[in-house]
Order: structure tokens, then sequence, then C-alpha cells
């Protein structure tokens, strides 16, 4: 029979050095002390019910708040206060009274168990302040490391403010140098531009002469050819052996029809078959030449070589190139338009004019070099300026960052810090990115890029959130929270992955500790007496 | 097939196995895709080609033996009959002279069975009829064609080989070597000994002699092997159990489907309502219908295929056979067969009449699961670890990185009176600096392949051996090295799970053992479905041993046979987190219990995918309530402790753990009383409600013990349930509300997220300890709480277990079992165990009657007949009457009187 009965515990402790008796029943804090008085019945603390006194703490569940069982484990919402003298006195479920686990550091929660507790709380006490002491030391050393950062950083800050202001000056000018050499340069470009036009006119109007050359020597050709019995005219019945002139294209020629291509006349001499034969010259094909060898009709479709035998994958190529070679091709071809003449002339053309367009004139020649010398001076100018805005943008992204509210975390940006594992080396690069590296081979993997600070309301600085990581099989993208707590150095000194993908980082740095008061951080710990 | 031992323990776990393979129904074999399954079902009802001789005919006191013939191929086969002591009949058929052992399965009954009398009353040419004792039950041998009807005064209760399917494919010699036999004819006779016919050899069938699937070959040295029976059970409709299967409780027909099977598999994330095996295998059939409930176990290991037919009413095929029974081929009919690669007939024939926990947390960071459970005030008595806690899958080790001082993590444990499940699976890594490989491998303890060498297959640790747990050396040997001494870092607060023990073989056909890999002399065709149940037999014996037989061991498995009860608990394997799988678990439970295996749950909120809060929650609530308890995941899916889901989100899931804290004395009572009748704890309704055809088909609400019904809620968004109260003169009392609902009726209540509806039977008393701690170890001392609800006759019965809840002594008659009754308004606990001696510290606090009146005044009266006045409080709303602390020890004799 184990009715644990009505039991009051009797504490003596010390108060401002002064011994006081005080009556209390078992597990009712100092606080609500008064609403227990022994021989008063007792109400419940939510008025549900008065009960005689004995029966608080009887190791039966009276009252609906639990409060008539502060130091049995009878109520299931009941909750016992552990003095913990010499440490933090704390409240704990009373599920947890006499359950053989030792809770309190007094013992107070197993006086009937039969667990066998030994009374710690002196020894938490102590090392909880030797704790918080040396808490304090690291603060204390920590705030000073602060507010150098936060000197040098003003520092640089204004540093970065000059040299930006310097740069923007100098931007400035070369502004005004592009302009000036755009101006050079399109003055160089316009004579060069008329002379090369006009030497490719010439050429031009000269290929033209020679083109009507051929044609009537060509037209002459094939009046000798259609006029079979040599008569010095071609008469229908000679034009009509030429199929390819069908103009219905049914596969002969009718008398009428090579009327009509004669325009009405029966036959025709040298002088009228010119008028026939600009009609006529397209579709002739000459007797001499076999009619498969025609030149390529449609040089368009040919520009993909035609893939040998291999019918079953026409363009095999394209399952070979990887992203990297298409852009390296890409690149090539941009070199080869690069190089290539300006050329309009068509393959068929190129064929029939084998002659190429003569090297330009000395004069011509000058112009372009002039040309050339102005646009190189131009690019080169422009090239400083790119540069110029590019170093421009990298200052004022790092000033635009929110570098805490002295500037103190300024100096992290552009570090990185390592933390090696079992398995991997983590490295968090702050206001960049953090990633995760097998130490035996394999790649990288982004565990998030900088997104914001993120702590509490009361201070945002004491958490990072990096985020859109690389995903993860069948779930989030990777992402990381950094907590920052105050420390000496600057260091990562723990990752964990509480849930999947969501890693977590602990870091430590003086960007963060607090001014301390003066006062001594003991006194800091409140203690029940 | 005696119940377990008891090991009554809670609740809470969180999980991890590893990345996987995917889900794949083409990996596993259908009817088709199995030789010896397709060869049995081209096989089509008619004339059974066999014949009794019955001048064979040997009777001794409790054995009938006698030979039958095929009369297409003359081969003979050897019947014998056995009558079992509680209304059974074993039948075993094998070969009569076979060329060379068949395999007959081991160690799976306890003892023994023993026999009863067995008497002939009529013979003549045709056949004869025996007496199988009391009841008028008679068996019916019919000579031509050889045929077996069991009846019951004018009632066929079951015939065999009515539709003539027994099927014996005799062993042969190959025939690349029986060419040469042919010639010599006297080679031949002297092959088949003494018999007195020539044998005709059947038609040589593609598959008998060799088989792929996929990429696998089997090479069937033996050749083909299988056998087949048919039972038909006239006026049967419903039959249950052969599991494991994720189906429904009540067999389906296979008529144009694939027969159910059997044959223990590592199916990844299963799929819903098909015949498909998986990870266990227990070949017991129960056929329930409002006259009687039948029984019918098919002792046999090897890949076994179930058809089942049945016809409803008007409709039965075979009608004539009950011709001579008049009248009663209008009855409803259903038709069993079971066909099996290897081995032999044996058969267990049970004749009726009567139809016949907690939770578990799995991860690396236990000590931030740990202090996160104590945080949020949710109890729990485990944590599990999975592979990843060994030295690279190494069992029997602990990872030196995560795990260095496993001692101090079981100490912290232990300070907190908790205890821890560790992974150990029957793939051994091959690894010559690993002792468990090496030792195993020198003492030649590996199962072979079929050329002779060690059988190593592709496993978690990459290559791996697999022990042969079929032989009693490798068992005892496995045993040992759980002891303190062998297995570093393990101790007393530290149990066991076997996963993978189907055994799981990544790169073997199905993946799982070759078929043609070696156990000795036999091979792993014949002993496939028991590898499992062997391995958690050593492991469980392991445990015992290294308490010297003190403590009772915790072992769960994945793989299972008949008899695996014996050893610890069973999970439904690799589930999902979908509303699907946790209403399957129920049917799937339902069926395990009613073959034996009662110590059965599924990884709450499914172990791959992940849930959502509502289903979580609802898990919980259904977990709660089954026999084993345990939250698990997949290492992939993310983190779902119950205090990740939110605060309204825990606190269901702490009151619904709560709930199954506070129930763990009546769980425990369960138990006992399942290890003593072998009654499963978690129960159809048609189990208590034999003559309620409505309760037949019901899978969605079960019973535990006859006492407790529970309706989970297993649709996402459900507003209300659908629950059948059963009992025309039960009554029901809500356990929430104590609202009361008459039995035999459907009623619609609405559901909230609170809870889920369980009610408690009137007539009954269940003894409770609402004061939930951290741990149920915690709870061992603390007082009780009588939740007595009154029948409509005013009266209720319950009963209280107790012992030291962790050793054997209860075999000692150290315990406690008392019955508690109240009727005339008095409850009284009388001791049911006189003999026995133990004490208690634990008292009565309260007492609770629910559906009853005020009464005046309330005595208690001790045994040394001391009487006090009780305080009560009566709430006439609910009808709940309280009495405030009786204050009695719960294992004396007491009695309260209302007046």
């Amino acid at each position: 029979m184990t009715c644990v009965h009505l039991l009051l515990t009797f504490i003596f402790t010390v108060s401002l050095g002064t011994p006081v008796e005080i009556h209390r029943p078992r597990g009712v804090p100092l606080t609500k002390r008064q609403f227990y008085e022994e021989n008063k019945p007792f109400t419940c603390l939510d008025g549900s019910k008065t009960i005689p006194f004995d029966r608080v703490n009887d190791d039966y569940c009276d009252c609906k708040d639990g409060s008539d069982e502060p130091g049995t484990p009878a109520c299931p919402n009941g909750s016992f206060h552990c003095t913990n003298a010499g440490y933090r006195p704390t409240f704990i479920p009373s599920s947890r009274i006499n359950d053989g686990i030792c809770d309190c550091c007094d013992t107070t929660d197993e006086y009937n168990s039969g667990a066998k507790c030994e009374n710690t709380c002196k020894d938490l006490g102590r090392k909880e302040r030797e704790v918080l002491q040396k808490m304090a030391e690291i603060t204390r050393e920590g705030f000073l490391l602060k507010r150098q950062l936060i000197e040098e950083a003003k520092k640089g800050k204004q540093e970065k403010q000059d040299k930006l202001t310097g740069m923007q000056d100098n931007k400035k000018q070369l502004d005004e140098k592009v302009e000036a050499m755009r101006t050079v340069k399109e003055t160089a470009e316009q004579p060069e531009k008329e002379a090369k036009e006009r030497h490719l006119k010439a050429w031009e109007e000269q290929m033209a002469a020679i083109r009507l050359e051929k044609d009537k020597a060509k037209m002459a050709e094939a009046f000798l050819e259609l006029d079979d019995n040599a008569d010095g005219v071609v008469s229908v019945s000679e034009l009509q052996s030429h199929a390819e002139l069908d103009p219905d294209a049914d596969g002969t020629i009718s008398e009428t029809e090579a009327q009509g291509l004669m325009g009405g006349a029966d036959q025709l001499d040298t002088s009228a078959f010119e008028s026939v034969w600009t009609n006529i010259k397209d579709k002739y094909k000459s007797e001499s030449q076999p009619v498969e060898s025609a030149p390529v009709e449609t040089p368009g479709e040919e520009v993909k070589e035609p893939v040998g035998d291999n019918d079953s994958e026409p363009y095999p190529e394209e399952d070979i190139s990887e992203e990297d070679d298409e852009e390296e091709d890409e690149d090539d071809y941009h070199e080869e338009d690069d190089k290539a003449p300006p050329s309009i002339t068509t393959p068929e053309k190129s064929q029939e004019d084998e002659e190429a367009m003569p090297p330009y004139d000395a004069e011509t020649q000058a112009l372009i070099d002039a040309a050339q010398m102005a646009r190189d001076d131009f690019n080169e100018a422009e090239k400083a300026l790119k540069e110029a805005d590019d170093q421009i943008g990298n200052i004022e992204k790092e000033l635009s960052f929110d570098f805490g509210p002295d500037a103190e975390f300024t100096y992290m940006y552009s570090q990185c810090y390592e933390l090696s594992t079992s398995e991997y080396i983590y490295r968090l690069c702050p206001f960049n990115r953090v990633s995760q590296k097998p130490k035996y081979g394999g790649s990288e993997t982004n565990l998030g890029t900088w997104g914001a600070w993120s702590g509490p309301e009361n201070n945002k600085y004491l958490m990072m959130k990096y985020e859109h990581g690389t995903g993860c099989w069948q779930g989030p993208n990777r992402s990381t929270t950094v907590k920052l707590t105050c420390g000496k150095e600057t260091v990562v000194t723990s990752t964990s992955e509480p849930s999947r993908c969501e890693y977590l980082m602990e870091f430590i740095t003086p960007a963060v500790c607090q001014e301390t008061s003066s006062s001594d951080p003991s006194t800091h710990t409140h203690v029940e007496l | 097939m005696a119940a377990s031992c008891v090991s009554l323990l809670a609740v809470v776990v969180l999980f991890f196995c590893l990345s996987a393979h995917a889900v794949d129904r083409s990996n596993f074999k259908t009817c088709h895709q199995s030789s010896f399954c397709q060869r049995q079902r081209e096989l089509k009802p008619g004339q059974s080609p066999y014949r009794a001789l019955l001048d064979t005919l040997e009777l001794s006191n409790s054995r009938l033996a006698l030979q039958l013939i095929n009369d297409n191929n003359k081969v003979r086969l050897l019947l014998e009959l056995y009558r079992l002591q509680g209304n059974m009949t074993r039948l075993k058929i094998n070969e009569l002279k076979p060329l060379k052992p068949r395999y007959e399965v081991p160690d799976v009954l306890m003892a023994d069975p023993l026999t009863e009398p067995l008497s002939v009353v009529v013979q003549d040419e045709n056949g004869l009829v025996l007496s199988l004792g009391g009841a008028e039950q008679r068996l019916i041998l019919n000579a031509r064609p050889f045929r077996l009807d069991i009846i019951e005064g004018p009632q066929v209760l079951m015939s065999v080989n009515s539709r003539g399917l027994l099927a014996f494919e005799h062993l042969r010699a190959r025939k690349d070597t029986k060419s040469e036999s042919d010639t010599e004819e006297t080679a031949g006779q002297e092959n088949v000994g003494q018999q007195i016919d020539e044998i005709i050899e059947d038609e040589e069938k593609p598959g008998m002699w060799e088989e792929v699937f996929k990429t696998h070959s089997d090479s069937k040295p033996d050749g083909p092997s299988s056998i087949s029976l048919d039972f038909s059970l006239p006026g049967v409709e419903h039959i249950y159990g052969i599991p494991e299967h994720a189906d429904t409780l009540k067999l389906k027909n296979t008529d144009g489907s694939d027969p159910y099977r059997l044959y223990n598999l590592d199916v990844f994330q299963y799929e819903l309502h098909n015949p498909m095996a998986l990870y266990g295998s227990v070949p017991v059939l129960i056929s329930h219908s409002t006259e009687r409930t039948m029984g019918l176990f098919w002792l046999n290991a090897a890949e076994t295929w179930v058809d089942i037919s049945t016809s409803s009413a008007g409709q039965t095929m075979f009608g004539k056979m009950l011709d001579f029974v008049p009248g009663s081929s209008e009855a409803p009919q259903t038709d069993v067969r079971w066909m099996s690669e290897s081995g032999i007939i044996d058969v267990f024939i049970m004749l009726g009449p009567k139809p016949t926990g907690r939770l578990h947390s799995v991860r690396f960071t236990h000590r931030a699961v740990d202090q996160g459970f104590d945080e949020h005030d949710i109890p729990y008595d485990f944590i599990w670890l999975d592979i990843e806690h060994t030295d690279g899958k190494r069992y029997f080790t602990w990872d030196p990185s995560n795990f260095p001082q496993p001692k101090d993590m079981l100490q912290g444990l232990m300070d907190k009176r908790r205890k821890l499940v560790a992974i150990v699976d029957p793939h051994i890594k091959v690894d010559s600096d690993y002792k468990i490989h090496s030792e195993i491998r020198s003492k030649n303890l590996y199962v072979k392949n079929k050329d002779g060498g060690d059988y190593e297959g592709w496993c978690w640790p990459g290559n791996a051996g697999y022990p042969d747990f079929t032989n009693p050396d490798m068992r005892a040997w496995w045993s040992s090295m759980f002891a303190y001494d062998q297995y570093e870092g393990s101790m007393e607060n530290q149990h066991i799970w076997n996963d993978m023990n189907e055994p799981s073989v990544f790169n073997g056909p199905e993946v799982t053992m070759h078929k043609d890999a070696l156990h000795g002399v036999w091979e792993h065709r014949d002993v496939h479905n028991l590898y499992g149940l062997y391995v958690q037999k050593a492991t469980a014996d392991g445990l015992i041993q290294r308490s010297r037989g003190v403590e009772r061991p915790f072992v769960l498995t994945r793989a299972f046979f008949a008899g695996s009860q014996r050893y610890g608990a069973v999970w439904t394997g690799d589930n999902a987190a979908e509303w699907g799988h946790l209403k399957i678990s129920i049917p799937m439970c339902l069926s395990l219990g009613l073959v034996g295996i009662s110590f059965c749950g599924a990884d709450v909120g499914g172990f791959f995918k992940h849930p959502s809060a509502e289903l979580l929650v609802r898990w919980y609530q259904a977990g709660a309530y089954q026999p084993f308890f345990r939250a698990h995941a997949h290492l992939d899916t993310p983190r779902r402790e119950p205090w990740l889901f939110g605060l309204e989100n825990t606190a269901l899931i702490r009151e619904a753990i709560r709930q199954r804290y506070a129930l763990l004395p009546h769980w425990y009572q369960l138990f006992y009383n399942t290890h003593h009748t072998g009654q499963p704890v978690m129960r159809p309704l048609w189990v208590e409600y034999p003559e309620d055809m409505v309760t037949f088909a019901i899978e969605d609400e079960y019973l535990l013990g006859k006492d407790l019904l529970v309706h989970p809620v297993t649709d996402e968004g459900a507003k209300g349930v659908t629950v059948y109260l059963p009992g025309k003169h039960e009554v029901w009392f809500d356990v929430h509300t104590f609202e009361k609902h008459d039995g035999a009726q459907t009623l619609y209540l609405p559901v909230a997220m609170s809870s889920i509806p369980v009610f408690q039977r009137g007539g009954s008393i269940i003894c409770r300890k609402d004061r939930i701690r951290r741990s149920s170890s915690c709870m061992e001392s603390d007082p009780y709480t009588l939740y007595v609800a009154l029948s409509s006759q005013a009266s209720a019965e319950g009963e209280l277990y107790i012992d030291d809840f962790h050793s054997f002594n209860y075999e000692k008659k150290e315990f406690i079992h008392r019955r508690l009754s109240f009727s005339d308004g008095t409850l009284t606990s009388r001791n049911l165990a006189p003999d026995s001696q133990f004490s208690t510290s634990s008292w009565i606090e309260k007492i609770v009657i629910i559906g009853g009146v005020q009464p005046s005044s309330v005595t208690l009266t001790t045994a040394d007949g001391a009487e006090t006045a009780l305080e009560f409080d009566f709430d006439s709303e609910t009808a709940v009457l309280t009495l405030r602390k009786p204050g009695v020890n719960a294992g004396a004799d007491w009695s309260v009187r209302l007046r």
C-alpha cells in the first residue's frame, strides 16, 4: 500500500543571511504560498471547487486545474516547483514526480520512488556561474573586437566612398572620351564607306559588261545549234526539237506554241532571234551539255551536308553536341562571319563570275586603314568605360549590403569560413553563399545563396538565411540558416540538417557581441533563497 | 502454434532506412511466370486420376495410412491421417518412394501435436468411414476416385479432392541422364524401388528442368516437384487469412486473376488491393459462416499460390458432390486450391466450431529526438536505430563517428527508463576483417550456391553472405553473438529488429535468393518462407540467453511464417504516406491476428513519402489502437517528429499517444490472454459476433479483445464515419463522451480532428492508468482507474493482469491475475491465480461506473473485513458515477457496494 498522503515539507534556507523557516505544501512555489493555508479549506486556484486542506497533496486529483496536487503526480496538468537552492528554481510537469528519474537538482521530485538522486544544485550553480563568467569575458572581449570592426568598417566605408567618388569622376571623363572617339570614328568611316562603294560599283559595272558579252556569245551559239540545217534562220520545226522550251510543259511543242515563242513568225534570222532569245534563254538547254549536269538548282537546301549512308540518324551531331560545344560552335560561327569578306554573291553567281573583286586601290586602302584606327581607339575607350562601370557597380553593391547597424559585419564580406566534418567540408561565404563538398571526391553542393537577415524581430542580425540552393531529390531546394553568436573569433562551429535539405549552421563572431553592463554577471542569476 | 511471449512495451519512434530501388511490379512473378503455378493451373477440375488402394490400409490407434495410385502414370503416394486434439485432423500425402526425400517443414509446430483415437466405422470396396470422435463427425474416404468428405450429421463440412485437383509431381530422373536408363529397363526399375507398376512419365513441359525469370536462371536440378490439393467448403462464402497481402480482410475470388501468392519478398512501396506476395507468409486459411468457423493450415514453406472461388447460393458448379445430402446443393460454396512448388502435402484441418503493443523512434540524432519528446511532453519508450548506426552496415557494430560511445547513449536512455531497438539484418558484409563474416565463413555456415561455394548477393553493405539459419548450429552461434561480451556496446535495454530477412537480395530473382541455393541438403526453394522465422528465432533466443533466460526479448521482424508470434512482433513493411495505406493497415493486421500473429502494426505516417498533417494525426490516432505502435520514416523523407507539425497537431498527436499509454494495462492483459489462448488481440467483429452476417465483411472497424470497438478515421477531410455496433442485446459507450448506444445498429457519427470513435462494450471492465508519464516503465507502480461499463442487466466483468513487466518470472507463477465483476450493485475483485505470488505497489485510484444510477452510499470492504465509506460523484447528464480513491492495493481482495 503506497498511498501517498499529505506531505508538507519544511525547507530551511538562507535568505540575506537571516535564517527563516517557511511552511508550504510540497511543490508549491513561494509566490503561491498564500493560497495554501494550513488547516483552512483549500479552494482550487481556478475557483472551481473547495476541498478540506487534508486533500491537498493526498495523491488524488480533485481540482480540474491540478492545483490541489502540486506535490504528487495525481493530476494530469499539475506542475511541481523545485526550489533548487543554489541553482535556478524550476517547474516540472507533475507527471515527473516519483517516476524514478531525477529531474530537480535538489532531488525533491523523487521523494517516494526509490530513485537515488544526488543534490547537484550547488555544482550546477557553480558551473553555471563559471559559464556565465566566461561568457561575460568573451562578450567583453568580443565587444572590444567589435568596436575595432566598427572602426575599420567606418574607415573602409569612407575609403570605398572616396574611391567611388573618384571613379565616378573618372567615369565622366571616360564618357566624354568615348563620345569624342565615336565622332572621330564616324568621321573616318564616312569617306571609307564611300570609297568602298565606288570601288564595288566600278567592279560591278565591269562584271555586267562581261556578262552581256557572254550572253551574246551564248545566243549566237544557240542560234547555230537551233539552226540545224544551217540555213541562217531558225524554223518552227527546229525550235520544236527543244522540248524544254515547251510553254505548257506537256512535253511537246506544238506548231502554234513554237510560233508563239517566235513572236508569230515562221522563221527567224539572227537579229530577229535576239528578241526571242530573252524569252527562252532561261529554259534553253545546250545540246552539247548533258541535261543532268545542270548547275545546282537550290543551293539553300544544301546547307546541311548530306550524311553518308546513315539514314536512321540524319543529324547525329545534334545528339553528340553538349552545351559547351554549342557555345564554342557559336563562337566559331561568329569568327567566320567576321573573317569572311562581305559577300553578297550567291554560289551560283560566284561560279559564273570567275573573277574575284580586285584589291582596293591605294587611296581607298588608306581611307580604310584610317577608319580602322579610329574604330580601335573607340573600342578601347569603350572598354575602359565598361571596366570603370563594373568597378563602380561592385563598390555600389558592397555599399548596398546591410552590414549591420554599425557596419560591424563588413569584414566578413568576400571572406569564406570552413568547417570540416568527418564527411564534408562546409563553406560559409557571408553575403554570398553556403556550400558543402564531400571530403573524398564528389562535386560541391550549393546549400543556398544569400537571402536576408532573418533573426528575431528585436535583433534580425542574429540569423542569416541562404536560399535557393541545389534542389533535393523529390524535395525542395536546399537552404541554410546561419545562427550567429558572440565569440572572440570568427568560426563556423557546427552544421546540422534538422529537417531534410534545411541546414543549420552555428557561426560565432565578435560582430554580435553586446556591450556588457558593468555589474558582476553572477548577480544576474536569480537564485531563490 | 501457441502464442507469443508477452513483452509489453510502449511507444514512439522515428526512423530511417536507405535510398531505394523503384516500385516495379514486373520485378515479381505472376502465376503465369512461375512455371509450376502455370502447370498446376492448367489442370482443370474433373475426375481425379488418383485411386485409394484400400488393401494397403494400415490403422493404428491414432494413425491411418494407405496408398494412393495415379492411374495415369502409376506413381504411388502415401496418405496418412491423424486425429489431433482440439478437433483437428492432419492429412499428409507424400510419394511412397520418392527418388530422394522431400522436404517436411520442421520447427514450426511447438511440439508434435497430441493425437486422439481414430476408428473405422464402415469399410467396403468403395471406401471407408472413420469416426472423428464426438459431435457425429465422420470422415468418408471414397476410393475411386480418391476423395475425402468430412461430415457432421447430415452436413458436409469439407471435401478434399472433390474437384480432382490433387496433383503430385513425383521426383524423376533428369531426361539427359534418363535417356541412358531407358535402354536399361532394369536400372529404371531399381530407381523406383519395389513399385509394382511401371511409371509412365508425364509429358515434358517447358520450365520443368530450368526456369528463367528476367535475367535469372533457376537450374532446377531436381526437376518438377510441385504439389496441389483442392478443398471445397459447402455453405461457406467468407474466407480469411493467408497473410501477408495488401488486400481486403475477406479474401476475394481469384477466378480470372492471379491466385494469392505466399512467397516472402522485399516489395518496395507495395501496391494495394492485389494478391501479390509481400514480406511474410502464413499459410493458414479461415472459413466462417453463421454455422461454424474452420481452418486449414497448409504446412509448406515453398512458394505457394492459393486459388479461391466462391459461388453464391444456387450457383454451385459441383453441386453433384453433395448429392448424398439432399437439398444442400442450393447452398453457397467456396473452393480453395493450394499449390506449392516443392515439399509434401501436410495440412491441418481445424473443424471449429469456435470461431476462434505500443508505439516505438529511429534516427541518428537520437539525443535531440529524446529531448524533443520530453520538451513536448510526449511519452515514448523506444528509440530505433536503422542500418546507418552500424560501421559500414556491419551488424553488431557501431558507426565510430556517430556512435563512438554506444553505452553512454544506452545509459542515457536507461536513466530516462527508455529502451533502444537496433537493427540486425541477416545479410553479412563480405569483409575478411569483419569478425561475424570471417567466423561464419570459417565455420562453413553460409548458405551455398548451386555449385557449392558460399552464396553471395548484393544488399545494403554491398556484397554479402547469407547465414544458413535453417541450420541449428548457425542459429546457436548467432544467438551467442548477442551476449554482452560479444556484441560490444550493447546493454540490457537494447533490443533488436530484423529487417530484410525474406531474405532480400538486391540482385537476386524477385529481389530474393536463388531457389537453387543450398541449405545443407535442401534447396532454398524448399525452405524459403521459413528463413525469416529462423532469423527472428535465433535473434530472440540470443536476447534470452544474454540474460541467462531471465528477460523477455523484443525482436521485430519483417519476414514471418506461421509461428513467428513466438519470437516477437511484426510490422507491415515499407508502406507509404497515403490514406490508402492507413486504411489497409487495418485488414492487414486483422488477417495476421486471425492466423496467430497478434503483435502487428504499420509504420505510423507511412515509411515512404511525406504525410500531410491530417494524415499523420489520423495515423497516430489509428496506430494508438493497433498492437504494435511505431512511427518510422524513410531517411529521404522530411523529418516528422510530432512537434514539427504545429502546436495544434502536436497537441492532437500527444493526446492520441496518451490514450494509448492510459490503456497499456488493458493491452497487457489482452496480450496475456493471447499468450494463453492464441486469440487475436485485434479482432474482426465476426469473431465475437459469429452469427451476425453484417459483420462478416467489415474491415474499417475492429475489436480490441471483446470490449473495445475502434473505428479509425481513414478518409481525408472526413466529417463523419459510419459505425456498425454489433450485438442485439449489447450497449456500447463512447469512451470520450460516455454516450450510450444500442447494439445491432449502424450509426453515422460526426468526427472532429480531436479523436477517432472508440466504444467500450456495456458489461465490461477496463483497467487503465490515467497518469501518463514519459515512458511506460515510469508508470509501472502507478495506480489504476477502473472503467466499469454496465450492460443492460447492470452487470460487468473484466480482468487485471500484473507482473514485473519484463522477465520470465511470470512462468514461475509470479504474477497477479484478478477477475473484476460487477453485479447486483457490488463490484468485487477476486483472485484468478491463487497459487501465484506477486506483490505490486499499484493501487486503485478511482472507479468510474458508466451507465448506472446514483447511489445513496458507497461502501468499500477490504480483505480484513473493514468497511469504509467512499466519497463519490454522480454526473446525471452522462450517468457516470465516479468513486473517489478506494486506495486498495491492486493485488488485494476487496469489494465495493453501491446502495
